[in-house]
């Protein structure tokens, strides 16, 4: 880079490595970020992205190595000597207190001298004008959407007067309009001087922010490129170590049966709120359907519904088997459904809230569905463990041994045992939700040639997603889903992403035929 | 404004792992450097050689056959309480009601040795007894099982008042059957008889008891590791939501785990009352429902290293009562050094679940 010789960069890195135990987390890793440039940090799940940036705020030391503030070297021992080197970072989940209000979050912990509440609501103010925020500081924090306590943690950063802010994964848990927002604060933001490292998975969000690019693999710093100079493949490959290949394949259905005939569905949460309401749709064996619609759309309590894990107030639910025999599914408990062929795997936010237990390790996950198995009161632990080593090998598992808790594994790794296991029991139904959630590029098109393939075995595969352009490639229908109502049917192959925006928001989308 | 170079003293990190053996040199020194506390305490404050004070700890446990065997008693009912308590705490239900439970044990083998003493051969009588004490403490766990099963209420304060209910039917029984008349006290029931009183083992009535807590605690590691239901215990307590996925049946799983913990809390106050005291009185339970937590949570629900755990505190307790009659001293010395070595011991645990780094040298171990 040229301008390397000319500038001191506002942050260096030389040779920093941090171990927990045995697992080396960081290694001799060197990076400089300049002023006023927005940076992307990329690399897969577990390869030190957030060990890295957790090291310049404050939380973990380095092992080794040493950090560089305009070019003098520093110690970072706690978040508040990073904030007074004007580094602050937002962190994935949010540390904000929910009972108080926007600005009493963002000076809490400053010892300003008298606290002045309306003084401290006005420089907020200033703040959110210059970068264009919008915040009440008035406003608690339980009272937030996802999207605006985001931005009262950035807004507590800057207010601490940061110049070099450190997001992870922001976008993660933002809608695209969302995230568009963020993208035009970030902008402002480099025009006022400020340096961001954004951290993230999403290759279209690197190519539309960053300036420049930083690959991490495996702990160990690879490359950085010029944003403007990169593609998707490139910095791909670069970040897995090979070449990948960016298709999702879409076979034709073979020989579609109907494998699920559901009509009139209604689903009321526990509150009162009708979740769902009159939703009929059939599923068919060797298809993917893909069910879209903005979060919290009723997505959730359809599959819980299917699986057995819903409350149903009215409508039918009816599994059509190979003989073509009609069985009612409401009614039924979650281990009649499983035991028929209907699978579910099932991502919600808290990852390991629901399928997997953290502790556990991956034997002992694997015997969840087959535990029961056997005559006696004693456990058989031999056929999980060789299921889980099965596993392991067929989908790549990134492990140190199948006796390892499952909580310990990358995000990808977790989703990896979780579909395998529930592959495992030759499923004649698999509805999935939110699979790809937080995984990066790599362990994404393996879960996407995973479900492929049950599509080819004949699968029922109910896929709801969150990624439209994903959706789009993907599925071979799509239905769409607004505030518990089917918006429509669309066909995979035709439909595009405008279309089913407009479904998303509205029913039925721009006027078209029910 | 921080531009000099000032490396950190020490930094904390979280250990992903710990080797066993490390893990124990920890423990040992911690209890190491308790003693040595002990002892400048002592000496500090009442004068004495710190040697004597635990060469009186260990003659107060193991100084004559008949103290060894007192030892082992009492950590034979401390460890069977704890034993109890495990499953329910290995379900994230912490069952705080463990006294009450033993307690209620012990109720319901007095009643069946009162009322039918008359009416039934010993044999049947003792089993009377037994099934009545498994009845007695099952109830007592069943009860706050089924409203945290139906309506989700906190089990913690549940089960801890229920101790104190307990305690008040024991108390108004004890009233009721006083003997002699006036005493407000049972004294020992069927002196004369021996009916309802457990048979002894070659004299020794203490024997079978151990015997029955040894085979409690194999089978308690066998079930919670090795059986279906050990299996649903592990799963509802990690992930509710989980174990719904999968269809398992998390309602009946906390009842049952419950009243399980219940009956074998009822089969300690069975072999208090029927076993060794042979009568009933308020305080029989002692607190082990509580001193069981701490065994169970210090071996992390392993009944095996639970016996150690239990084996450390008894030690303690005994050991520090021989102090305060030794040496004259009051209850509350052998209290402070009980509370002085509790403070390693758990302390310690600080140090296997995280690392100091000092500023020269790598991964040193502190302690």
């Amino acid at each position: 880079m040229a301008s390397e010789n000319i500038k001191t960069p506002v942050l260096e890195l030389r040779g920093i490595t941090k171990r927990f135990g045995d697992v080396v987390a960081n290694e001799n890793v060197s990076l400089s970020v300049y002023k006023g440039e927005i940076l992307a940090l990329l690399g897969e799940n577990g390869s030190g992205k957030t060990t890295l940036m957790n090291m310049i705020s404050g939380i973990y030391y380095p092992d080794e190595g040493e950090i560089l503030v305009n070019g003098n070297p520093v110690s970072i021992r706690s978040p508040k000597e990073a904030f007074d080197l004007k580094i602050g970072m937002i962190h994935q989940h949010f540390k904000l207190v929910d009972v108080l209000t926007a600005t009493e979050n963002i000076i809490l912990g400053l010892d300003e001298g008298k606290l002045n509440i309306k003084k401290a609501a006005e420089k907020i103010r200033n703040i959110c004008d210059l970068y264009g925020f919008e915040v009440d500081p008035d406003q608690k924090i339980y009272n937030m959407s996802v999207s605006q306590k985001q931005t009262v943690e950035i807004v507590k950063v800057l207010y601490r007067g940061a110049d070099i802010l450190i997001l992870d994964e922001p976008t993660a848990v933002l809608t695209p309009q969302e995230t568009e927002k963020l993208f035009a604060v970030l902008r402002n933001m480099k025009k006022d001087g400020k340096t961001v490292i954004i951290i993230t998975h999403k290759m279209q969000e690197v190519l539309s922010i960053s300036d420049r690019v930083a690959i991490l693999r495996k702990g160990q710093y690879i490359c950085d490129k010029i944003t403007a100079q990169a593609n998707v493949q490139e910095l791909t490959d670069a970040m897995v170590g090979h070449s990948v290949v960016l298709n999702i394949a879409r076979p034709e259905p073979k020989d579609p049966k109907k494998k699920l005939e559901i009509s009139n569905l209604t689903v009321r949460s526990s509150d009162g709120v009708v979740r769902l309401c009159d939703v009929s749709f059939d599923a068919y064996s060797g298809e993917i359907l893909g069910i879209a619609g903005i979060a919290g759309s009723g997505q959730k309590e359809l599959l819980e519904a299917i699986a057995g894990l819903q409350h149903v107030e009215n409508g039918n639910i009816f599994y059509i088997d190979d003989e073509g025999n009609k069985e009612q599914l409401i009614g039924k408990d979650p281990l009649k459904i499983a035991e028929m062929g209907v699978s579910l795997s099932f991502v919600p936010e808290d990852r390991l809230g629901m399928g997997l237990v953290g502790n556990m390790d991956l034997a002992d996950n694997m015997m969840l569905r087959s535990f029961r198995k056997g005559k006696g009161v004693f456990t058989d632990r031999k056929t999980p463990h060789e299921l889980a080593e099965h596993v392991v090998e067929e989908l790549e598992v990134n492990t140190p041994s199948v006796s390892t808790p499952v909580r310990k594994l990358s995000g990808g790794n977790v989703q990896k045992v979780l579909v395998g296991r529930e592959i495992a029991s030759s499923p004649t139904v698999l509805l999935t939700a939110y699979v790809v959630r937080g995984l990066d590029i790599n362990s994404s098109y393996t879960i996407y040639d995973l479900i492929n393939k049950q599509k080819e075995r004949g699968v029922a595969v109910v896929y709801v997603g969150e990624d439209l352009d994903v959706l789009l490639e993907l599925c071979d229908r799509i239905m769409v889903l607004c505030g518990g109502r089917v918006s429509g049917i669309v066909d995979g192959r035709t439909a595009t992403k405008n279309e089913i925006g407009l479904m998303m928001t509205r029913i039925g989308g721009s006027g078209r035929d029910e | 404004m921080n531009s000099a170079v000032k490396v950190p003293l020490v930094h904390i990190t979280r250990r992903k792992n710990i080797v066993w053996y490390r893990a124990w040199i920890v423990r040992v020194v911690a209890v190491i450097m308790a003693l040595i506390l002990c002892g400048i305490v002592t000496m500090l404050l009442v004068g004495a050689n710190p040697i004597d004070v635990y060469k009186t700890m260990v003659v107060g446990n193991f100084g004559t056959a008949r103290k060894i065997w007192f030892m082992l008693q009492d950590l034979a009912i401390l460890l069977i309480i704890s034993l109890a308590l495990a499953p329910a705490f290995r379900m994230r239900f912490w069952n705080l009601g463990g006294d009450g439970q033993a307690l209620m044990g012990c109720l319901g083998a007095t009643t069946i040795m009162i009322l039918f003493r008359d009416s039934m051969p010993n044999w049947l009588l003792i089993i009377c007894m037994l099934l009545a004490a498994l009845f007695g403490g099952a109830l007592w766990a069943f009860i706050p099982a089924f409203f945290k099963s139906k309506w989700n209420t906190n089990e913690t304060l549940f089960t801890l008042m229920m101790n104190y209910v307990a305690t008040q039917l024991v108390a108004y029984f004890v009233v009721f059957w006083e003997n002699p008349k006036g005493s407000s006290k049972i004294g020992i029931i069927n002196q004369r008889t021996q009916l309802g009183w457990l048979p002894t083992i070659g004299g020794n009535k203490y024997i079978l008891i151990i015997i029955v807590a040894v085979l409690l605690t194999v089978g308690m590691f066998v079930y919670m590791r090795y059986s279906k239901h050990g299996y649903e215990i592990s799963v509802v307590g990690e992930s509710e939501p989980t174990a719904r996925y999968v269809g398992i049946k998390v309602r009946k799983v906390i009842i049952r785990t419950l009243i399980l913990s219940g009956a074998i809390c009822g089969l300690a106050g069975f072999l208090l009352v029927s076993g060794t005291d042979h009568t009933m009185t308020t305080t029989l339970v002692g607190g082990r429902g509580f001193t069981g937590v701490m065994v169970a949570w210090l071996a992390k629900f392993n009944p095996f290293f639970m016996v150690i755990t239990s084996f450390v505190l008894v030690f303690l307790g005994r050991g520090a009562s021989e102090i305060s009659t030794m040496f004259g001293l009051n209850d509350s010395f052998g209290a402070i050094l009980t509370g002085i070595i509790l403070f390693f011991i758990i302390g310690c645990e600080f140090f296997l679940n995280y690392e100091l780094h000092f500023r020269h040298g790598k991964n040193k171990e502190v302690q």
